[in-house]
């Protein structure tokens, strides 16, 4: 296998860590709109928690987009 | 036709001489795409505020209100995580957010993001977690320790949580640095192809055109989501540098 094919190859692959960054930030929203749901005066006090949360989450899934960046184009 | 990673070049606009220094080795003082960017950012926050303050009124008129608006916004955010405490450390996370908020923002506006260098985003870091660590030695002195032993840990889990602990602390510049450079980075990244598939469906033809229009499509949405990922990113670094501050600075509540 050349370089070159090993290169997409990785890329892609690496792309698959973004599926649990993409479960984690569904499940954190999940509880917000369950908890929000159920008592919808306490839930405006919580978004940001929501949004800290959430970025943190995705900034996992980053990482893993990143490394595939790094495999295509380093 | 430029692939989408040309957009990160650093190019040397104003070139300057090469000076020697002592301790550092050659610095170049070339005026780069980047420095400009952060220049620009700068003049462009002093300008604001300098506006909305030049003749503030009692009930505000717009201007003032996005002002006092970021103001409150981030003092409330200070005061609330680290208590009265966090008065001190406003000015700090006040300047990170803006000046990220700003070289996000410009990166949406212009050509250049200063914020999709690691090097702009890992000195960020390295402030942070200097001030950080500096702050937890000056108010607490060699119980700075204290931060990893978490209180409530019986001792037997306490000799595998500590070292856990702290990999996790000097994992947290690193994941500040990379979290608004792969943000900053990828989002960039997906518009630049998105912007490529308009082209490339374009250039076949009348066959093309569908394909073009939607990838049109997909290009307003990513960056309709940038402009939300250029401020989230700014908020999210603001409100976990307060988050370690309040960790060493309200130590004995850890």
């Amino acid at each position: 296998m050349d370089a070159e094919a090993a290169k997409y190859i990785g890329a892609g692959l690496a792309t698959l860590g973004m599926i649990g960054s993409a479960l984690g930030v569904g499940i954190i929203f999940s509880g917000f709109l369950q908890g929000a749901l159920r008592n919808p005066s306490a839930a405006a006090g919580q978004f940001t928690n929501l949004i800290l949360g959430a970025a943190l989450a995705e900034a996992l899934g980053i990482f893993a987009f990143v490394i595939g960046l790094l495999c295509l184009f380093g | 036709m430029a692939g989408p990673m040309e957009q990160f070049k650093i190019d040397t606009v104003v070139p300057l001489p090469v000076v020697n220094l002592p301790g550092i080795g050659a610095v170049d003082l070339s005026i780069t795409n980047s420095t400009f960017a952060m220049m620009l950012a700068a003049v462009l926050i002093i300008g604001f505020f300098a506006v909305v303050t030049a003749k503030p009124k009692m009930v505000p008129g717009r201007l003032q209100v996005v002002g006092e608006g970021t103001f409150g916004f981030i003092d409330d955010l200070a005061v609330s995580i680290m208590g009265p405490k966090g008065r001190a450390f406003f000015p700090f996370i006040l300047t990170l957010f803006v000046f990220i908020l700003a070289l996000n923002l410009l990166g949406m506006f212009t050509v250049f993001t200063a914020t999709s260098q690691v090097a702009v985003t890992a000195t960020f870091a390295a402030l942070t977690i200097l001030l950080v660590i500096g702050v937890g030695f000056a108010k607490n002195g060699i119980g700075f320790f204290k931060l990893f032993a978490p209180s409530g840990v019986p001792w037997y889990l306490l000799i595998l949580v500590s070292p856990i602990e702290f990999i996790s602390f000097l994992l947290r510049p690193v994941s500040l640095a990379l979290r608004l450079f792969g943000n900053m980075l990828g989002g960039h990244v997906a518009m630049k192809v998105f912007a490529g598939f308009v082209v490339s469906l374009g250039a076949l033809g009348l066959v093309g055109i569908p394909g073009a229009v939607l990838a049109m499509g997909g290009v307003v949405a990513l960056t309709a989501l940038e402009f939300l990922v250029a401020a989230l990113q700014a908020f999210v670094f603001a409100v976990l540098t307060t988050v370690y501050l309040n960790d060493v600075v309200n130590l004995d509540q850890h």
